[in-house]
């Protein structure tokens, strides 16, 4: 398929992706170009075949309810762009 | 003696009869490094941290206290490793300043073996690319060939290995990140098993495809390293609960009955004569060793690289969508409406779509806007859905396959080393890099790159050989065959 | 115009756990912000989950509770949208393979008659819950991660409900199960039970009948903002449709918030541009494979539910529908108590009213459960003993109850101690109804002038318990009484 650039400012939408109308000119192109190369996957007939989403095909992993000591505040936050003493701050959420 | 030019194995036997001390091969390492940081190896390298864990390292020895499998043993590590409290970048502007309050598994393996952590590797930018040139930090450059390539992703740990700067590396393989650097710097470089390794710690790319795995210079280093980092781990649902073999113990037990696979389909268009002819030569040593050699074809190898190229961008569009500037990693400073429409949109919108802008590379960008459009709504089904078929009709090959031979050679990358900046503007043509290697992280499967052989102009070429599940013990057998046979693997690169 | 309302709810349930549901770090409510969080929790680089086993089994039992359809494989699906209260921008979720499907919940019919019936699932599925997100008036918001990642459960309804008491009486009837099963303690002030409503309008209009858009009601942190939230959208959508006429194929599903003390619901923002959620499987979990044997021991660890219990206390013990249900409703405790106590007396209406007029009072003051109640369920059984055999008059038995609580002796140290004996010999109650008669005339002047009798009588019995000190047997005061009063009247 041919992407347009109205597809890939969707897509960079969805993806929080600041693009400049350049950028989407050149992803347009690209995009389309690899999604024309992996097409090549519809020559198969996979219409019995199961997906395979896993490298190994394990179930029933559990680890048991037990509680280990939380980070330090201070280390939760650490890594914060923006915080005061208790939360993480960003630019204000309109509900 | 140079102990810079010791594998780990050899170093470890100086250590037991005490001709060294891990201080006088920290500094012996740390010198090297400052000499060749031309080649831009490492991204994070804290001398003073290096001396004080070899002087303690040292002290424990003195003591008297039983040492680990890996005591005194440089390891350089890929930076898309977490260190508690270490810089990990993952080569990537959007981690610059990122310092993880917990460590890998690995790595706390590799401690409690009282391994000697060398700084941190270059990489492409979240383990996308096989050039590292996606590096926010720069290119490294092939120990080889100043001018060329070290491959990629894992770049960085492989030229580390190959240029002597440590003598094991952690990498990580999504794609073939681990095999093509080994191939292209004349390293062994082994992508064990989906599972063997826990990948808790590892910056994820795509989840259900990356491994960690080691780099060396020869099969029984690496096997040694395999070793410690393998096993179960309750902090990954997707590490197996299966024993770990002693790799190392039993690597020169000489395989019984070895049956050879040649992959047909890795010798068509776009395989470089020289390599051909390497891996050619070396399936002859394989057969004049004793081993059963034919042909045998997985014949969905063709889609292996369009599957990856929808599973590994879908799975890379959810893995770093976390990295959105709110509670970790780079934030814009200024995300006001610069583009038709943005005015439209909340400030808390833009402030993640500038701060993803601005910290991710176009390589990153590019994967993340492929994956988000093979995942979205009314494209799933025709590509996302359609590359897991695939993915089972290429794992269903390999099943086959491995009912008929224990092990597949094949070449590691179609091509040595190219040159920097050659492939940069084709995104298609440097996907092809991988197209050997990426079916064993399809279908789970383990893989080694060892070195077969120099082109005319002196550039290394790698043997692949891939095994079933868990059978790292025979790949690793397999592959120390070859290995004994010549002396491919003590060769080193011409730097001066 | 007649119109049908058509509600179906959608509950997020927490779970029990110590540790978080894929995180290691614990679930305890109220703690300062950000102090419950551990790297995979916060969802930072290379960190992975884990799923805690507790939450599934607690699922697993609840689907089986509600008779839904246990899945033989699960997986985990992540549901990818971006927001600042989740950390990964992505929420570990079931998708296409829940563990469970369908189901229904059986609901009882209310005090009034009204009510009652079955309320269909679609399913039953686990997921990760997000952090809370508080919006500054400085331009700006805080992130507390403490709840990110505690298990919840989502149920959801079919369209079955058909009234705003309805859907009041199918939510109460779901926590009271999920108390029951012990897999939540369902506070909604806590949010760890919280309902949002899909609701929206059948209506037969001259030209057949049309359905109003979908409007999915959010915000409603209480049983009692549940059914007055659907009250009012059940109006505002009438009007609405009477005013644009717009039904369910011209209009997509809006969301609105209900506002409590405005008494309104308000349309809400959505969260994406696009509801493109991009679903894929969860390639850090693996799925879950249930087999037959651990689908038969979670059936075992289920004991009696609410309906089936309201049932038993029916047919066992004759209670009336109504009572059985007071008791089952107000938690295992109390049903758990009077199965306790009707093993020790087969007065099982006496029983029933005991605890529903004193136990549960003075429970209710002192704020205590019933599990471990100061006068346990033999106690209790004794004390009707007492009572039913004529040791005790009901007043003096309230009153030993009392002190049983207060000082938690045994009834019998109690009745030793203060003197609780019932006065039943004739010959002191007569005295007792002379004296009171002597000392009112006017009570007797009354009854003559054909006052209600009835008034009189009970005065008149009030003074004879007082003269003796409230220890006199009633029912030979009131036989003595009767005897009395009809002498006067022949005399007179
Ligand atoms: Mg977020
Ligand atoms: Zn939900």
């Amino acid at each position: 398929m041919t992407l347009t650039p109205e597809d890939v400012a969707q897509v960079a939408l969805l993806a929080r992706l600041r693009v400049s109308p350049a950028e989407v000119e050149m992803f347009t192109e690209q995009l389309t170009k690899i999604v024309g190369f992996v097409e090549q996957l519809n020559e198969l007939d996979t219409s019995n075949v199961e997906p395979l989403a896993h490298g190994v095909e394990v179930f029933n992993v559990f680890r048991e309810d037990k509680v280990e000591p939380a980070l330090p505040r201070a280390a939760a936050l650490a890594n914060a762009p923006e915080h005061n003493d208790e939360c993480f701050i960003v630019p204000v959420v309109i509900e | 003696m140079d102990m810079t030019r010791l594998t780990a194995v050899g170093l470890i036997q100086e250590y037991e009869r005490k001709t060294l001390s891990c201080l006088d091969v920290a500094r012996g390492y740390l010198d090297r490094a400052e000499k060749y940081g031309r080649l831009n190896v490492f991204v994070h390298l804290d001398g003073e941290a290096i001396l004080s864990r070899a002087r303690a390292l040292d002290a424990k020895r003195a003591s008297g206290a039983a040492m680990g499998r890996l005591a005194g043993v440089p390891v350089a590590i890929k930076d898309v490793l977490c260190v508690e409290g270490e810089p990990t970048t993952c080569g990537s502007k959007m981690l610059s300043n990122f310092r993880p309050p917990y460590s890998a598994t690995v790595i706390e393996r590799l401690l409690a073996e009282d391994a000697i952590l060398v700084g941190k590797t270059n990489m492409d930018e979240f383990a996308m690319g096989s050039s590292t040139e996606n590096s926010a930090y720069g290119p490294t450059r092939n120990p080889w060939d100043e001018e060329r390539i070290p491959g990629g992703s894992s770049g960085g740990s492989a030229a580390a290995v190959a240029a002597d700067l440590a003598p094991l590396s952690l990498g990580s393989d999504t794609g073939g990140s681990i095999r093509q650097p080994a191939a292209v710097c004349g390293i062994v470089g082994l992508k064990p098993t989906y599972g063997r390794v826990s990948r808790y710690g590892l910056i994820a790319f795509a989840s259900s495809l990356d491994q960690i795995g080691p780099f060396a210079h020869d099969v029984a280093d690496a096997a040694l390293l395999l070793g410690v980092i393998s096993g179960p781990d309750p902090r990954d649902a997707t590490c197996v609960d299966a024993p770990v073999p002693d790799y190392l113990a039993t690597l020169d037990e000489a395989p019984r009955a070895l049956r050879i696979g040649i992959v047909r389909e890795f010798f068509g268009a776009g395989l470089d004569p020289e390599v051909e002819a390497a891996v050619r030569a070396a399936i002859q040593v394989y057969e004049d060793a004793g081993a059963t050699v034919r042909e045998v074809s997985l014949p969905h190898s063709k889609y292996g690289v369009p599957a990856y190229y929808i599973v590994a961008p879908a799975e890379c569009s959810s893995n770093l969508a976390r990295y959105d500037g709110t509670i970790f990693g780079r934030r814009s400073a200024d995300f006001s409406p610069r583009y038709p429409g943005e005015d439209k949109l909340p400030p808390i919108v833009r402030m993640m779509m500038a701060s993803r802008a601005e910290g991710f590379g176009a390589e990153v960008k590019r994967r993340i806007m492929l994956g988000t459009f093979a995942l979205s709504a009314g494209y799933a089904d025709q590509y996302y859905n359609q590359a897991l078929k695939a993915r089972r009709l290429i794992r269903n090959d390999f099943d086959a396959a491995f009912h008929e031979v224990d092990v597949l050679v094949g070449p590691t990358s179609p091509t040595p080393a190219f040159k920097l900046g050659e492939r940069a503007a084709d995104p298609l043509a440097m996907y092809l890099s991988d197209v050997y290697t990426i079916t064993a992280n399809l279908a789970g499967i383990p893989g080694i790159s060892i070195p077969c052989g120099l082109t005319k102009a002196g550039l290394p070429i790698g043997l692949q050989l891939l095994a079933p599940a868990f059978a790292e013990e025979s790949l690793l057998r397999a592959a120390r065959v070859f290995e004994r046979a010549g002396d491919w693997h003590l060769k080193r690169p011409p730097l001066a | 115009m007649n119109y049908t309302l058509i509600i179906g709810l959608e509950v997020h349930v927490q779970l029990t756990t110590q540790s978080k549901m894929f995180a290691r770090c614990g679930t305890e409510f109220g703690l300062p912000p950000n102090t419950q969080t551990d790297p995979v929790s916060l969802g930072l680089p290379g960190t992975l989950p884990v799923m805690n086993r507790r939450a599934f089994e607690l699922a697993l039992k609840t689907a089986t509770a509600l008779h839904a359809e246990i899945a033989p494989f699960t997986k985990w699906d992540r549901k990818n949208y971006y927001y600042p209260d989740l950390p990964k921008n992505y929420q570990i979720s079931q998708y296409d393979l829940p563990f469970s499907r369908g189901g229904h919940l059986d609901i009882p019919v209310r005090k009034d008659g009204t009510g009652g019936g079955i309320c269909r699932l679609t399913r039953v599925h686990l997921e990760e819950d997000t952090g809370k997100l508080t919006h500054g008036a400085g331009g700006y918001s805080e992130i507390d991660l403490n709840r990110a990642g505690i298990p919840l459960m989502e149920i959801v309804t079919e369209p079955d409900i058909r009234s705003a008491a309805d859907a009041r009486g199918c939510l109460e009837e779901l926590r009271l199960v999920l108390r029951y099963l012990e897999v939540s303690d369902c506070e909604m002030q806590e949010g760890s039970l919280r309902c949002d409503a899909n609701v929206n309008l059948h209506i037969e209009t001259p030209h057949g009948a049309i359905a109003t858009p979908i409007v999915e009601v959010k915000n409603l942190n209480s049983f009692r903002s549940v059914e007055r939230a659907l009250e009012y959208e059940a109006e505002r959508q009438f009007r609405q449709w009477q005013e644009d006429g717009l039904t369910i194929k011209d209009a997509h599903k809006e969301t609105r918030g209900w506002s409590d003390p405005e008494g309104v619901t308000k349309p809400q923002r959505r969260k994406e541009t696009a509801a493109d959620y991009r679903y894929f499987p969860e390639p850090d979990l693996v799925p879950v494979v249930v087999d037959d044997a651990w689908r038969a021991r979670v059936k075992a660890s289920i004991g009696e539910l609410p309906a089936a219990r309201r049932a038993r206390f029916e047919a066992d013990f004759g209670l009336t529908p109504y009572d059985a249900n007071v008791l089952v409703e107000q938690g295992r405790d109390v049903a758990d108590y009077f199965d306790a106590v009707v093993t020790k007396t087969s007065e099982y209406k006496l029983a029933s009213n005991w605890i529903q007029q004193d136990i549960l009072r003075i429970a209710k003051e002192l704020k205590l459960t019933l599990t471990g109640f100061p006068v346990g369920p033999d106690e209790l059984a004794e004390l009707i003993g007492r009572v039913q055999r004529g040791e005790l008059n009901t007043n003096q038995g309230r009153e030993v109850l009392a002190k049983m609580v207060e000082r938690g002796q045994s009834a019998e140290a109690i009745i030793e101690a203060d003197g609780y004996k019932m006065v039943s010999d004739r010959g002191a109650i007569a005295a007792a109804v002379d004296a009171a008669l002597a000392a009112n005339p006017k009570a007797i002047e009354d009854l003559k002038k054909g006052k209600k009798p009835d008034a009189v009588k009970g005065f008149l019995r009030g003074q004879v318990m007082k003269q003796t000190g409230g220890k006199a047997d009633p029912k030979v005061v009131l036989d003595l009484l009767d005897a009395k009063l009809a002498e006067l009247a022949s005399d007179g």
